[in-house]
């Protein structure tokens, strides 16, 4: 039996139990004792839940402990003490033999495994009893123990609300295990990459063509200024460019100028502009925008613009923004009083001057924040930059060259055949990891900028 | 004190303050039309980059035919309806080797005209359909018949309008004879990934799509709503909850890529998932839809007015039960709401996926959870980085599947909020 049958049977146990709990607590109810402690329903979930927790806990570990449990029995059998002793293929022979056993494959490649086929499936089997009569045995014990505790003043629901706390309290905490994830991946595999290529040549080299046979104490190609430079120029400099004026404009018109009917209508229409996969947005940078930017290149007298230009991908990154941008002006515009408005307008003051000196100056941090949010997004943005922006790293200013990005390298270091160790690998880590401080630094600045400034004026 | 005040009011009407008033107005003007065309321009862009996908995919919903006329009974030395009917209908069929067949009669047919151009006229899907065709009706077997084949993906992409001079002259032959048809491409909803353009479909991406959908919201969903009403109502205010809160904050704005790289560590190689399986794909975007469906489910549970908590309290509900009975229900349409939009942002993701393997060529629709499988969205970078023009429309055609598919989810998303969610 797999671990997915033994999991069904321990639902199916677990719904037995319900109803054997709840009608038990009902046949409490008579004549003599016509209230009881819980709803009978409590009793259901409190017999329930005895039944299949410990079933499902000794399940997980199991199923983490078994494959070595088998293994070691294949390997105590002395046919099996014939393979080789190389580590490498040693593995490859054992995860062959196991993978027939189980039937998720037919063929047999490497040599020796056909012999350790039937070993596998006799300790598989042997094994898998096992863990059936334990998890029997542990639904029915839960199940009685359970069982036993029933009574008519028994307090099964406090009970069954402590687990339902515990439960909402594992949920939560699964964020916190995610970013403890993330960190823990990136700084381990980081690590791993430092300890390879020397940190100095990678945070200030200005090299970028990975090796993968590196030689310490010289340049092995690994020096990401290029990289950032491209991000930066990419994300923060031309897509700004374009997001800033545009976005900005955009709210200041809808909130200050337009009809409330104009703005109902528009409003949906920019956030469409930001609900579009960013895949698509890159491949209409690469199939439209790219060869007309170039074009213009040209035309204009940059006669050596590549085709896939840092000006396309960071004028559709740009165009990608412009609701961030937006919807945050928005609504620091819309937090500053009303009455440094009025009282500019009372002054006599044109609309557009009271926007310039009263309203602007006065929601600056919030617009500033909500700026750095979007440079934050806009240096994260991978799919624009891998399919409008070049793979080449090349440091300089020139809008019409090709540039690559952090994120461009990421997935180009990822996506070879390379095995888990290589340098070439590691280094994608380690641009992941400035990559997540540098946007965790933006956000948490932007954050505290922009409750400041709310408590400002609140 | 000589600073006395100036008793003469502003001459409004003196030509200099005119003038200024007429460049402040002017000034004003500029500003309010820069406004308006900030707004317009943005939405050209938006209208501009929808008109190009329809523009190209359009065609991708159709496909050329060829005619060819195949004498069957000639060729297959007189084999009978009955022969290739019933059980053994099968193997008989795939025994006749229509591949063969076929090549001989588009030599017979077209011979000189393919050589001359140096141009394959059929896509290699031609011999399937073939085969299809006799398999619904067999009786075609004993006739000398014309069918439309499908034509090559150059003969394709000519024919509507956009091909290589070459392959445009040759169509231009056909089509004078007559020879070439249109039809709705149906086995571009149906297929799965191809090397040829004219046999690539969308199929097995939009089903592996719909399984890492059902993992992520699987995962993502209850954990979401689980801690946003611990958070929201039994959070006591201490380190841990905001250790907590901070992570939630930072894991909505972390670039979706770190996902993918934290996929590919954890789940690949630390616990020896399967590769470029929905299983993982499902995982990785579940990750990174929880927090957005934490954040949104937060702001409805906090919505709903602290008196209904009171009112259950009152009448003597436990804290489980007032969450359970009361808030949940009354939150639920924002929860969901947002649960939605997460879910169009999951489905539009690619960068993730890609890193996770996801990028694998899978020629038929995933049968599982642990086989190898691709997405919508991984399966339009890869075609777009196919050098076959044709599959410049195919592109297109599944982007403007996407973006059907995740307005419907929007569009159902805005129904929920404005049907469903009470203004307390």
């Amino acid at each position: 039996m797999t671990t997915n049958e033994l999991l069904f049977l321990v639902f199916a146990f677990g719904l037995i139990a319900w109803f054997v709990g709840r009608a038990r607590a009902a046949s409490f109810i008579n004549a003599d004792t016509p209230i009881i402690n819980s709803l009978p329903n409590y009793h259901g979930w409190f017999s329930c839940l005895w039944a299949i927790i410990p079933p499902i806990i000794f399940l997980i570990i199991w199923s983490n402990i078994s494959p070595a449990l088998v293994t070691d029995m294949v390997l105590a059998n002395p046919e099996a003490a014939s393979i080789t002793a190389d580590t490498f293929s040693r593995s490859a022979i054992l995860s062959e033999a196991r993978a027939v056993a189980n039937g998720s494959n037919q063929a047999l490649f490497q040599e020796g495994s056909e012999k350790l086929v039937p070993l596998y499936a006799e300790a598989q089997s042997y094994y898998n009893s096992i863990a059936l009569v334990a998890t029997i045995l542990l639904i029915f014990a839960g199940g009685a123990f359970a069982y036993t505790r029933l009574k008519p003043n028994f307090r099964a629901r406090s009970k069954v609300e402590k687990i339902v706390m515990l439960g909402l309290l594992l949920a939560s905490l699964i964020a916190v295990l995610t970013t403890v994830g993330i960190v823990a991946s990136l700084i381990f595999e980081a690590y791993r990459f430092v300890t390879l290529v020397s940190p100095i040549e990678f945070l200030f080299g200005t090299n970028w063509n990975p090796r993968d046979d590196i030689v310490a104490g010289e340049d092995n190609g690994y020096g990401a200024i290029p990289l950032f430079w491209g991000t930066i120029f990419i994300g923060a400099i031309i897509a700004m460019i374009v997001a800033i004026p545009f976005g900005l404009m955009s709210a200041i018109f809808l909130t200050q100028y337009s009809s409330p009917r104009f703005r109902s209508i528009m409003k949906p229409v920019l956030e469409i502009l930001a609900g579009v996969p960013t895949v698509v947005y890159g491949y209409f940078a690469a199939l439209t925008v790219a060869p007309a930017v170039r074009d213009f290149a040209v035309m204009v007298g940059f006669s050596n613009a590549a085709s896939d230009n840092a000006m396309a991908a960071g004028i559709v990154m740009g165009i990608m923004i412009i609701p961030l941008v937006a919807s945050m002006a928005d609504d620091s515009i819309a937090a500053v009083p009303g009455a440094m408005r009025d009282g500019s307008l009372a002054m006599g003051a044109t609309k557009s001057e009271t926007i310039k000196k009263i309203l602007l100056p006065a929601a600056l941090p919030g617009v500033v924040g909500g700026i750095l949010l979007a440079v934050s997004r806009a240096i994260g943005e991978t799919m624009i930059v891998v399919m409008a922006a070049g793979y080449a790293a090349n440091l300089t200013a020139n809008p019409f060259a090709s540039i690559t990005t952090v994120t461009v390298q990421i997935v180009a270091l990822l996506t070879g055949d390379q095995d888990f160790g290589s340098p070439h690998t590691l280094a994608a880590f380690a641009l992941g990891l400035v990559l997540f401080i540098v946007t965790l630094l933006l956000n948490l600045v932007a954050l505290r900028v922009v409750k400041k400034y709310r408590e400002a004026y609140e | 004190m000589n600073n006395t005040i100036d008793p003469t009011p502003t001459d409004w009407n003196s030509p200099e303050m005119q003038k200024r008033i007429a460049k402040r107005y002017a000034s004003e003007k500029r500003f309010k039309l820069m406004g308006l065309s900030a707004v317009i321009m943005s939405t050209a862009f938006l209208i501009f980059l929808l008109i190009t996908m329809l523009g190209n995919g359009f065609s991708g919903f159709q496909q050329t035919n060829a005619k060819l006329e195949i004498d069957f009974p000639s060729m297959t030395g007189g084999a009978s309806a009955q022969s290739i009917s019933g059980d053994g209908a099968d193997a008989a069929i795939r025994s006749m080797d229509i591949a063969g067949i076929v090549a001989i009669a588009v030599d017979n047919q077209y011979g000189d005209l393919a050589k001359d151009m140096d141009q394959t006229l059929f896509s290699s899907g031609a011999d399937r359909r073939v085969a299809a065709m006799l398999k619904a009706d067999p009786s075609l077997v004993e006739q000398k018949v014309v069918l439309e084949l499908p034509a090559d993906a150059a003969i394709d992409t000519a024919y509507k309008g956009d091909g290589l001079k070459k392959a445009e002259e040759l169509t231009q032959i056909l089509d004078e004879k007559g020879l070439l048809t249109t039809e709705f491409n149906l086995s571009f909803l149906t297929g799965s990934d191809a090397s040829d353009p004219a046999e690539a479909g969308i199929w097995g991406a939009f089903k592996g799509s719909l399984m890492t959908m059902v993992i992520t919201i699987l995962l993502a969903f209850p954990v979401g709503v689980l801690s946003a009403l611990y958070l929201e109502e039994y959070a006591p205010k201490n380190r841990w909850t905001d250790l907590i809160e901070v992570s939630i904050n930072n894991l909505a704005a972390v670039p979706s890529i770190i996902f993918g790289l934290l996929g590919l560590v954890v789940f690949l190689s630390w616990f020896n998932m399967p590769r470029s399986s929905a299983l993982v794909g499902g995982l990785t975007l579940a990750l990174m839809t929880m927090p957005i469906i934490v954040i949104a489910g937060r702001n409805a549970v906090k919505s709903v007015p602290p008196s209904i908590r009171e009112a259950a309290l009152g009448v003597g509900a436990s804290p489980v039960q007032v969450v359970f009975h009361h808030v949940l229900p009354l939150a639920l349409p924002g929860i969901l709401t947002g649960t939605i939009i997460g879910m169009a942002r999951a489905l539009g993701e690619t960068a993730p996926l890609l890193l996770i393997g996801m990028r694998a060529f899978v020629p038929a629709a995933p049968s599982g959870f642990s086989e190898p499988s691709t997405v919508l969205p991984v399966q339009i970078y890869l075609w777009s980085d196919e050098v076959s023009r044709a599959f410049v429309e195919k592109t297109s055609a599944a982007i403007i599947i996407l973006l059907l598919f995740l307005m419907t989810m929007n569009a159902v998303a805005i129904y929920l909020r404005n049907r469903f969610e009470t203004r307390w």
